[in-house]
C-alpha cells in the first residue's frame, strides 16, 4: 500500500489497552493449565542454563524454547491476538520461522551448548530470570490484574526475552540469525505498549538493547553451531 | 477564516431535530430538541454528535467487553444519536457494532457509515460487502474512502453504487491532517457528498481550506479526533471548566470541546469513540442546548491552546 508512508504507529494501533489485558486474561483461562506447565517447562531451561549443560542437556533446552515458540505462534498469534489485531497471522509466521530456526540450532550439526562462564552470561541470566520471574508479575505495577498475566513460554513478550536471555549463553557464528526475531518482537512489543501509553514498554526496550549489548560482547567464534 | 455570527450559525443549524422517544435529557441536564445539521446534498438530518468506533470497539470476541459496547450504542441511540463511524481498518469494531445493533433489535435511526480501505480497487466491492454483512444491515448509508487508498479506484466504485441504490452517500477520509492538498483536490473534482478530517480546538488546519471548500461545494463534514484519541481531554481536564462554558451549555470538557467542533458552519457531525456509557452520555450532550457563537468560539480556542 503506497500510502504506508503516512501512517504512524499510533494510527495503526487499533486497540485498546484494556483490551490487550483482557486477551491475556482470556487466553490464560482458555489453555488453563498449561501457563502452569510452561511455568514448569521455563524453570528447567533456567535450571539446565545455570548449571551449564551437555549436549544432550543443551538440545533439551533447544527444543523446549522451539515448542515455546510454535506454541505461541499457534495458540496466541493465530488463535487470539488476531481478533483484535490484523498483522497477527503475520506474527504468527514469524515465531513459527523462529521455532524452526531454534529447532535447527538444537538438533542439526553440532547442535547447541551452553557456556558456564563468561561476561554476558550473567546478563542472559538475568535476562531469563526477569522473563520467568519478573515478567508475569510486574504488569501489577502498570495496573493489570493477577489474571492478565504473561508467561514465558506462550505470551510472546516473557517467550522472546527469555530467548534473548539464554541465546547471551549460546554463542555462535549464526547467533544473529536467532536473536534477530527476538530483538525485532521486543521493539515492536515496546512500540506498541508505548503508543497505548504504558511504560511497561521502556521494559521491553531495556531487554531489546542487553541482548543486543550482551551479544555485541561476545565471540564470535566459538559456541553455537547451525 | 470567515467571522461567523450568531445568525448565520443559527441559520446553519436546524433544532428541528428528532429527539429520541425516551426523551433527551442529557449529561447537562439539559431538556430541548436535539440539534441536529442537514447534509447538503441531500437535506437529511442528522444529530451533531455521532459515535466513532476506532480502538474502543475492537474488542475481539471477548464478549463481556461486546456487551459494553452493546451499552454504548443503547445509551447513544437513547439520548438521540444516529451517525455510527467504522473502518475495515478498526479489526473487529464492524463486527461489534453489528453484534450491538443486533442486541438492540436493529434500531432503525442508526445511519451507517463505513469506510473501504484496501489498496486493490478492484477488490474494493467486495470488501464493502463484508463491511455490509457486519453490520448485518441490507445497505449501507455511507462508504467512504478511507485515508485516500486508491481513491480513484474506490470513487469510481462507490458512484456505481450509489447511482444503483447500493449505498446513499460516498465520501473519502483523511486524518491528523496528512495529505489535505489531495483531499482538497477530490473535493473540487469529485461529487462527493462528505469528507472527514480530523478538527478540534488544537487541530484547525481545516478551517483555512477544506471548511470553506466543503460549503461551497456542499459536502458534509464528519470531524474525527475530536479528542486527540483521548489525549486533549486527559490534558484538559487536570484544568477546572471556565465558568463561561455555561454560555454553550457545556457542563464538562468534552461538550465544550464538541461545541467548539459543531459549532462550525460547515461540520456536519463530530464522531467522538468511547467505550463507556458515563462518556457516550456526556457527549451526547453536545447535541443539545446552545451553541458557541464566533467569539465563544475564538475563546474556547485560545483557552485550551493555553493550557
Amino acid at each position: 500500500m503506497a500510502e504506508w508512508w503516512t501512517y504512524t504507529l499510533s494510527d495503526l494501533q487499533s486497540f485498546s489497552l484494556e483490551t490487550y489485558y483482557r486477551l491475556f486474561a482470556r487466553y490464560n483461562a482458555a489453555i488453563w493449565p498449561v501457563p502452569i506447565v510452561a511455568l514448569g517447562l521455563g524453570a528447567t531451561v533456567g535450571t539446565l542454563a545455570w548449571r551449564g549443560s551437555d549436549s544432550r542437556q543443551a538440545r533439551l533446552v533447544a527444543g523446549i524454547l522451539a515448542g515455546c515458540w510454535m506454541w505461541t505462534a499457534v495458540a496466541f498469534h493465530a488463535t487470539h491476538y488476531a481478533s483484535v489485531h490484523r498483522a497477527a497471522p503475520w506474527f504468527a509466521w514469524a515465531f513459527g520461522l523462529e521455532a524452526l530456526l531454534l529447532a535447527g540450532a538444537g538438533f542439526l550439526g553440532r547442535g547447541l551448548s551452553l557456556e558456564r562462564r563468561g561476561g554476558p552470561r550473567a546478563i542472559g541470566l538475568a535476562l531469563f530470570l526477569f522473563a520467568l520471574v519478573v515478567q508475569p508479575l510486574v504488569g501489577l505495577l502498570f495496573g493489570r490484574e493477577w489474571r492478565e498475566f504473561e508467561v514465558f513460554g506462550i505470551a510472546p513478550d516473557p517467550t522472546a526475552v527469555g530467548t534473548l536471555g539464554i541465546l547471551l549463553l549460546a554463542a555462535g557464528r549464526k547467533r544473529w540469525l536467532l536473536l534477530a526475531l527476538p530483538v525485532l518482537w521486543c521493539a515492536f512489543s515496546a512500540a506498541t505498549l508505548l503508543a497505548m501509553g504504558t511504560p511497561a514498554g521502556w521494559l521491553m526496550v531495556a531487554a531489546a538493547v542487553l541482548g543486543l549489548v550482551g551479544s555485541g560482547r561476545k565471540g564470535l567464534g566459538s559456541g553455537l553451531n547451525l | 477564516m470567515a467571522p461567523i455570527d450568531r445568525r448565520t450559525l443559527l441559520a446553519s443549524i436546524g433544532a428541528a431535530g428528532a429527539a429520541s422517544v425516551l426523551g433527551p435529557l442529557t449529561a447537562s441536564g439539559q431538556r430541548g430538541p436535539i440539534v441536529t445539521r442537514a447534509v447538503p446534498s441531500t437535506g437529511e438530518r442528522l444529530p451533531l454528535v455521532g459515535l466513532g468506533s476506532s480502538i474502543t470497539f475492537n474488542v475481539g470476541d471477548d464478549v463481556a467487553a461486546r456487551n459494553s459496547c452493546a451499552e454504548v450504542m443503547r445509551a447513544f441511540f437513547r439520548d438521540g444519536g444516529r451517525l455510527i463511524d467504522t473502518s475495515p481498518m478498526y479489526g473487529s469494531s464492524q463486527e461489534v457494532i453489528g453484534y450491538g445493533l443486533g442486541k438492540l433489535g436493529r434500531p432503525k435511526q442508526v445511519f451507517s457509515a463505513d469506510k473501504v480501505w484496501i489498496p486493490s480497487g478492484a477488490r474494493g466491492p467486495a470488501q464493502i460487502e463484508e463491511s455490509r454483512s457486519l453490520w448485518g444491515m441490507p445497505k449501507l448509508d455511507l462508504v467512504q474512502v478511507h485515508n485516500l487508498v486508491a481513491w480513484e479506484d474506490h470513487l469510481k466504485t462507490l458512484f456505481a453504487m450509489k447511482a444503483a441504490g447500493q449505498l446513499r452517500y460516498v465520501g473519502i477520509t483523511t486524518s491528523d491532517g496528512r495529505r489535505h492538498a489531495e483531499i482538497e483536490k477530490v473535493m473540487a473534482s469529485q461529487p462527493i457528498d462528505f469528507v472527514q478530517v480530523s478538527y478540534n480546538p488544537l487541530d484547525r488546519e481545516v478551517e483555512d481550506r477544506i471548511l470553506p471548500l466543503a460549503r461551497e461545494r456542499k459536502i458534509a463534514v464528519l470531524a474525527n479526533r475530536p479528542f486527540r484519541q483521548g489525549a486533549l481531554i486527559r490534558a484538559v481536564e487536570r484544568h477546572p471548566l471556565p465558568a463561561w462554558a455555561r454560555e454553550a451549555d457545556s457542563a464538562n470538557w468534552a461538550q465544550l470541546i464538541l461545541k467548539f467542533i459543531v459549532s462550525h458552519p460547515a461540520v456536519t457531525c463530530a464522531i467522538p469513540a468511547t467505550s463507556r456509557v458515563d462518556h457516550v452520555r456526556e457527549n451526547m450532550g453536545a447535541s443539545y442546548g446552545q451553541m458557541p457563537d464566533e467569539a465563544l468560539r475564538r475563546r474556547i480556542a485560545a483557552h485550551v491552546q493555553s493550557l
